[in-house]
């Protein structure tokens, strides 16, 4: 098998996913407590206090406003730091791949497993978000759960580019390039507490390369209850960036973990 | 009369097929021994412009323990890595139950076993869900799994302690707990990786006699250990490598046969008094820190010296692996 062939999905993967879906059963609990308390105290906090000067954005409640961009952000965010910190923690000090990597399994399943799973943790702290604000009364409609495919979706394509770096990484530090360098432009730019629109002209441009300005715009529509513009435009800068990040990772993972 | 016919037919057919299987057999038995589990031709792997492993070419006989020693640095687990498929070789036939390890990879898989030199058990998981969770990653049935982990426990004695976590493991018993996690799969081919560094004498003889016990129910083993004790004690054949390349091939008495007379004294002390020119021709010395050994087929010569130097600590014994070693790798040490 070439070491460029683009990943291929096997049954394996899940096994991958799997183990680490056991070993977060065990601490549901607190990691339950962070992804419902953090956005709670959050949305409490700004979206309320802050709400109240700024009225509304885009003819939206600011409090409805924030909360969605909070879902989208949360699941870039929670992706990232799996992909990074989590995974690392697999594959140097743990060394769970190189036991994985003595059976049937290959490095395209870890890749995969982890992907989903990076994914399946965006999922289940998107959703708290949500379920937070809409008992906050932010949600007006049912139809605001349609925005769960799309959390998770996020955070698979998110996860990717995370991989990317822990394929590089040769210690924890690493990782603060990209939180500094890339996660953090994207959290202040790609729309999540204003609208992108106030933006400067070249700067609207520029943001619309970073993935996470796409997430918001398929997210916010959908958990407000409005009808979303661009969907097909959004959904396919999307999953186009998931899909380069992924091949890209896999590369990197096979030269990583193969030698 | 209607019946008979038929029935002949069905008579010529056994009979046919039979003639054709008892041919078969004895072509294949008369042309070849049985398949070796692995073979390896020229085999070799260079990071750049370093050679780790050059031209290597063994076969691994089935049913046999097989020792791959060499000092650190030798090119051991290089080779480990690329009969596992865990890092493409650069060169050379490499087949593994004889399918090319690179098309055969999956199959391979399913019917080995690895024990890597280091522990990566999973540290997020108990003693039981350790192997079933290795044994998913085979995509085992949980059928099969919960009919086998338990004799598995018992066999590396760990039952107790199924439910407890890693951490709580000493050394020994993590390292019974990777080779039970190597069998869960049940494999014809079990890999160890230097399975009795660092384990005290205890923990190293119970890996032993488990091995033992794998060889006599019928596994293939393949072994690295810088144990010489140890590679005398299971393996069937070995091969000796340094610097990438084979030194030496054979079967542990075969190989002292070769490479070494049949008793040396050792001798420690003021060894430089001891007029060296004066013995025999056919006595082999060499000198190693402030010990003296003398090599020879003569144990009565040995012996009689041994009692003149009343003045030196003098340890008399057989040769063993150790010596062959050591004059194939030389005593300078190494990183």
């Amino acid at each position: 098998m070439s070491t460029l062939a683009p990943p291929r999905f096997r049954l394996e993967s899940l096994a991958v996913w799997r183990r680490n879906a056991l070993v977060w059963r065990r601490l549901m609990t607190a990691s339950l407590l962070l992804h419902f308390g953090e956005p709670f105290l959050y949305l409490l906090g700004i979206g309320y206090g802050l709400g109240r000067f700024v009225g509304e954005l885009d003819g939206i409640p600011y409090f409805t406003f924030l909360a969605s961009g909070f879902i989208a952000w949360s699941a870039m965010n929670v992706a990232s730091m799996e992909s990074m910190w989590s995974v690392y923690t697999r594959m140097v000090p743990q060394q769970t791949y190189e036991a994985i990597l003595a059976t049937p399994a290959q490095v395209d399943d870890i890749v995969i497993g982890e992907l989903l799973w990076c994914g399946s943790k965006s999922l289940v702290s998107g959703t708290a978000i949500l379920a937070v604000a809409a008992v906050l009364g932010a949600v007006n409609d049912w139809t605001a759960l349609l925005a769960i495919p799309v959390i998770f979706l996020t955070g698979v394509c998110f996860a990717a580019p995370g991989l990317i770096i822990t394929a590089y990484a040769r210690a924890y530090e690493y990782f603060n390039f990209y939180m500094t360098l890339v996660m953090t432009p994207m959290f202040i730019l790609c729309g999540v507490f204003y609208p992108i629109s106030s933006l400067p002209g070249p700067v609207q441009t520029a943001v619309q390369f970073l993935p996470l300005t796409h997430a918001v715009e398929i997210i916010r529509p959908i958990v407000v209850g409005q009808p979303i513009t661009d969907l097909g435009f959004h959904l396919a800068a999307l999953i186009g960036f998931g899909l380069v990040t992924t091949w890209i990772a896999t590369v990197l993972f096979r030269r990583r973990l193969i030698q | 009369m209607a019946h008979w016919i038929p029935l002949q037919i069905f008579h010529f057919g056994v009979t046919a097929s039979f003639l054709i299987e008892s041919l078969l057999t004895t072509c294949v038995t008369d042309q070849t021994r049985p398949l070796p589990v692995v073979h390896c031709r020229d085999i070799r792997k260079a990071f750049g412009n370093m050679v780790a492993v050059a031209d290597l070419s063994f076969d691994i006989q089935p049913r046999s323990c097989f020792g791959l020693l060499g000092p650190n640095g030798a090119g051991k687990t290089t080779t480990l890595r690329m009969l596992l498929g865990q890092s493409p070789r650069s060169g050379g036939v490499l087949e593994v139950f004889g399918q090319d390890i690179d098309e055969g990879r999956k199959t391979i898989r399913q019917r080995t076993g690895i024990v890597p030199q280091a522990d990566n058990l999973d540290p997020d998981f108990t003693v039981r869900e350790n192997l079933s969770m290795y044994g998913s990653y085979f995509r085992l049935d949980s059928k099969v799994m919960s009919e086998r982990i338990p004799g598995l426990l018992d066999m590396v004695e760990l039952a107790p302690r199924a439910d407890d976590r890693i951490e709580t493991l000493s050394g020994g018993m993590k390292r019974r707990l990777t080779l039970a996690r190597a069998l869960i799969n049940d494999p014809q081919l079990l890999v160890l990786d230097e399975p009795t560094t660092g384990l005290d004498p205890q923990a190293r003889h119970m890996i032993w006699s488990l091995i033992h016990q794998m060889k006599r129910a019928g596994k293939t083993i393949l072994l690295t250990t810088h144990y010489m004790e140890e590679a005398e004690r299971l393996c069937d054949e070995l091969i000796v490598i340094d610097d990438g390349s084979l030194l030496a091939k054979g079967s542990p008495a075969e190989l002292i046969e070769k490479y070494c007379e049949s008793d040396v004294l050792e001798i420690r002390g003021e060894v430089e008094e001891i007029p060296i020119d004066a013995l025999p021709q056919a006595w082999r010395t060499e000198k190693a820190g402030d010990s003296l050994y003398l090599y020879a087929n003569d144990a009565q010569g040995l012996v009689q010296l041994s009692q003149r130097l009343t003045d030196m600590v003098c340890l008399h014994r057989r040769t063993g692996l150790e010596d062959v070693f050591l004059r194939l790798t030389g005593r300078a040490l190494r990183g």
